[in-house]
């Protein structure tokens, strides 16, 4: 057992014999790295690594949590007496309490959450990384002569967790990053910026520097010049990096926090037909080697595939141990915290199924609407399903991206959207723990000029 | 208060000679400028959620960070552990990248002069737990009692205490007691089947919990955000495209924070990647427009006695009469720039780089009367509340969303609408700003800022002001 599973232990044990009648801890460490450059000049390093811990204690039906970042004996038992202290003010709630027991325990397989080689990457690699990806990008095209800079960051850590019931156990998660954001000039002074990045948890996933700066460049130049186009309903495509944004909100209306407060429009549509027969949708934290995966989640539930959407019908809310409880349903192993305080309802791997179509078909679908690259300030509105956003993106003609638009938004109800899925492309990549292939939706507002 | 009585100096024992020992130690490999920010922070927290006082929560963090800068190059390290040999090991992490002559610590600290703009009555541990209780159990009273409609009823009340210390190797030392606290009510409300609809309220600031014992009762918040609740149970889908929006006063001020503010942040300026890159001493408002960040008013949620790099904050002009004047400095825009720091240099915390930022950000006053203005239009928008904002600072486009708004018709306010955003440019915009009220207010203290992953507290303010021409996203088209 590795010292910060001990110390969970100890703050469990600390709890018990102090008057609490269930406890749960955590502790964490993490160390970060980041380089940045800008203008082919190092212009940032930072390193550096820290700790936490955080309790949550129940006196009966009563809970109360703290955290701190002083683990020393003198640190942990303060810590232990603020959480005790506050569970005796909170209100007695018949549903609070640990996870019942069979309930608790690890993914079996292994799942590859950590490569010890990003430790052993040497700084001046990283420098010369991000270096190479804005150097790329600078030199891909005449218009392209400035930058906001490029950077390599990396991440180790340790999660350990402790409960009552006797569960113990703890994990170690690394990952690196690169990504480079190059800044281009149209002939009239008018600028635009975008960004590619690639991370993966291993040192061996992350896409070249050279594929990085390509992809980059590639984007911003077809930023450039963009219109404004006239306020109409149209077809809308969401390519990748937005269509997981939108899966984000998708994500805010299963969360079963939402669900028993009647804060979703989901609520209450369990079996129902909430979505088009293209769109199914998982959550699965067992995936090996990626961002949204984990041996057990923050309450020490076994994490596990959970179908959400199949085919169009709403198969399973997001739990933990409290909202399954409320809804009279079992936990999902969704559970979700930082150090202390109840635990909220976070994602595995959340992700849309591939579709069998290519981009290219779904466009080809397409006389005129719009394919939207970038989504900025949206909101989304889970009680009633509203949803609007500031866009930029390509105008389609005739199934071709014809030119930039910008200055837009695109607003809809998320409620109909869903059911207006009307394509998914077969593009899924998981590039973080929300993951989605192009999808496009039959109609939505489009305001413009 | 001397320095050998401050939070650091008496709980740690650090004398000026040891922050002067580990400023060398960070100019150790070269480099210009060094500073250190110590911070510890108290937090604390209690939620009442259907009526049962589910969540309280309390922690301590602490820590130091190291910085050294050469050129445009910032090192940068933090610990958690204020051992001497830890902040030793993290100023030589934060001098790797350091090149060139060494510059000499000064020694012999000069305190900054500061302000004293949110003295701190009582700590956030010094509190009675049950009189934070007895906050949320009210308000959740209060809004339950006020509509039969409501159905859900969350309030939560938060505050924290946080003690800095920063010590830079140009001799400047300063430290700094900063509450915080922030009031938080969340409801919903139904027509007997029909679709429930949100309501949101908060307030606070640089206070501490005896604010929220007065005026800014429990069950203002409560009611307040009963009756934006109530007002959506009758909204229609909002218009789209073109038209006049007014904006009503307080908090809508987060469009100057989207539409101006973020593109002056001298960061962006240096490296030419903003669309106000170059533009001081150009037209870039309507001669109605006077915009102000002032990071010196008392007990507001944006305001500091100094910034995180230990300079006194100040009220700075960002545009005056509609002509772009000044940008906000940080100590290294600053030095590059050949400029001098605007009290602009924030940070969320010790594990942070600081970088120029916002404070209280907001236009003054105007000579119109705001009924006056709403007759002025035959038909747009009037936004009254909003839920956030975002800006690319580069193209200059920003978006917010309104969560509460109304149609203008002939010059009258009729009805209230949902899902309404706008759009527009930044340069661009402030330029149709045709009316603008006497009614300045600055927001009720809830705004958080986010750049580059870094969350901070900032404060905005408007007063009424008709913009003749925006993008409304609506469904309706």
């Amino acid at each position: 057992m590795n010292q910060l599973e001990q110390w969970a232990r100890d703050a469990v044990a600390r709890a018990l014999q102090s008057g609490a009648t269930a406890a749960e801890a955590t502790v964490a460490e993490g160390e970060e790295f980041s380089a940045g450059v800008r203008m082919r000049e190092v212009e940032s390093l930072k390193q550096a690594g820290s700790r936490g811990a955080g309790i949550r204690v129940l006196i009966g039906r009563n809970t109360g949590s703290s955290y701190t970042s002083d683990l020393s004996p003198k640190g942990m038992e303060e810590m232990v007496r603020s959480a005790l202290d506050l569970a005796g003010v909170t209100t007695e709630d018949p549903h609070a309490g640990l996870p019942d027991p069979e309930e608790l325990g690890a993914f079996s397989e292994p799942l590859s959450l950590h490569d010890p080689a990003i430790g052993e990457l040497d700084t001046d690699w990283k420098i010369e990384q991000a270096r190479r990806a804005e150097d790329v990008a600078l030199s891909a095209d005449a218009r392209i002569q400035n930058s906001e800079g490029a950077s390599f960051e990396s991440y180790a850590g340790t999660r350990a967790f402790a409960n009552s019931s006797g569960f113990s156990g703890s994990y170690r998660t690394s990952s690196c990053g690169l990504s480079v954001v190059p800044v281009a000039k149209d002939e009239n002074g008018a600028m635009e910026r975008d960004y590619w990045s690639t991370s993966s948890r291993k040192a061996s996933g992350v896409e070249s520097a050279e594929e990085v700066g390509r992809r980059a460049a590639e984007r911003v130049l077809r930023r450039l010049n963009p219109r404004k186009v006239a306020t109409q309903k149209v077809p809308v495509i969401f390519e990748p990096r937005t269509a997981r944004a939108l899966l984000g909100e998708l994500f805010d209306a299963v969360n079963g926090g939402a669900i028993y407060r009647h804060a979703s429009f989901l609520t209450g549509t369990l079996g129902e037909k909430v979505a088009s027969e293209e769109l199914t949708v998982v959550d699965d934290g067992t995936l090996p080697g990626l961002f949204g995966s984990s041996p057990f989640d923050d309450e020490g539930v076994r994490s596990r595939r959970t179908v959400v959407i199949d085919k169009g019908v709403l198969r399973s809310y997001l739990l933990n141990t409290y909202c399954a409880r409320k809804l009279g349903l079992k936990t999902t192993g969704n559970a979700s915290r930082g150090l202390g305080g109840n635990a909220g309802v976070g994602n595995g791997n959340f992700y849309i199924e591939a579709g069998q179509l290519s981009e290219q078909a779904l466009l080809g679908q397409v006389r005129q609407g719009l394919y939207v690259t970038e989504l900025i300030g949206a909101t989304a509105n889970s009680v009633t399903g509203d949803y609007s956003s500031g866009a930029a993106g390509l105008w389609i003609e005739n199934g071709d991206l014809a030119y930039p638009v910008s200055e837009i938004t695109i607003a809809g109800n998320l409620k109909q959207m869903l059911l207006e899925v009307s394509g998914v492309a077969s593009n899924l990549e998981f590039r973080g723990a929300i993951a989605s292939p192009t999808i496009m939706i039959q109609e939505m507002t489009v305001s413009g000029r | 208060m001397g320095f050998s009585q401050s939070f650091f100096a008496a709980r740690f024992g650090f004398t000026e000679r040891d922050l002067e020992a580990y400023l060398s130690e960070a100019l150790s490999s070269g480099g210009e400028y060094a500073d250190l920010y110590f911070e510890y922070l108290a937090t604390s927290s209690i939620g009442i959620d259907e009526g049962i006082v589910k969540s309280a929560s309390q922690g301590v963090e602490l820590g130091v960070g190291v910085r050294v800068l050469t050129g445009e190059r910032t090192g940068y390290a933090y610990s958690d552990d204020l051992s001497p040999e830890k902040i030793r090991k993290a100023a030589r992490v934060a001098a790797r990248i350091a090149r060139g002559p060494s510059a000499a610590v000064k020694t012999g600290f000069e305190e900054a002069r500061k302000h004293n703009l949110y003295p701190v009555l009582r700590g956030t541990h010094e509190t009675g737990l049950a009189e934070r209780v007895d906050l949320v159990k009210r308000a959740d009273a209060a809004a339950r009692a006020a509509d039969a409609r409501v159905f859900q009823v969350q309030a939560r009340y938060a505050d924290s205490l946080r003690e800095v210390l920063i010590a830079s190797s140009d001799g400047r030392l300063s430290y700094d007691r900063q509450p915080m606290a922030r009031f938080n009510v969340s409801v919903l409300a139904r027509e007997g089947d029909g679709v429930p609809q949100p309501g949101h309220s908060g307030g606070g600031g640089r206070v501490a919990i005896d604010y929220f014992l007065g005026e800014k009762s429990p069950e203002s918040f409560a009611c307040e955000a009963v009756r934006q609740a109530i007002v959506q149970l009758d909204a229609v889908a909002s218009p789209a495209g073109e038209m006049t929006v007014v904006l009503g006063p307080g908090w809508p001020g987060i469009l100057l924070h989207e539409a101006v503010g973020h593109g002056l942040e001298a960061d962006f300026n240096r490296k030419g990647v903003s669309a106000f890159s170059g533009r001081i001493g150009q037209q870039v408002a309507s001669p109605l427009c006077t915009v102000i960040d002032d990071g010196a008013i008392g007990q507001r949620r944006g305001s500091l006695n100094v910034d995180d790099e230990g300079t006194p904050t100040q009220r700075n002009v960002l545009i005056e009469n509609g002509i772009l004047r000044g940008y906000l400095h940080d100590q290294l825009a600053a030095r590059l720039m050949k400029s001098r720091s605007t009290g602009s240099g924030r940070r969320e915390s010790y594990q942070h780089i600081p970088m120029p930022r916002m404070t209280n950000t907001f236009m003054l006053a105007g000579q119109s009367d705001p009924q006056e203005i709403i007759r002025s239009v035959p038909k747009g928008v009037y936004c009254t509340s909003f839920g956030g904002g975002s800006v690319d600072i580069t193209s200059g486009n920003f978006v917010f969303t309104a969560t509460e708004s109304y149609l203008i018709e002939d010059g009258k306010i009729t009805r209230p609408l949902r899902g309404a955003s706008l759009i527009g440019n930044g340069p661009e915009a402030l330029k149709y700003v045709s009316m603008v009220g006497n009614d300045l207010q600055l927001d009720q203290g809830i705004g958080i800022c986010s750049k580059e992953g870094q969350h901070i507290p900032v404060g905005v303010g408007i007063p009424t002001v008709k913009i003749d021409r925006m993008t409304v996203g609506g469904t309706a088209a």
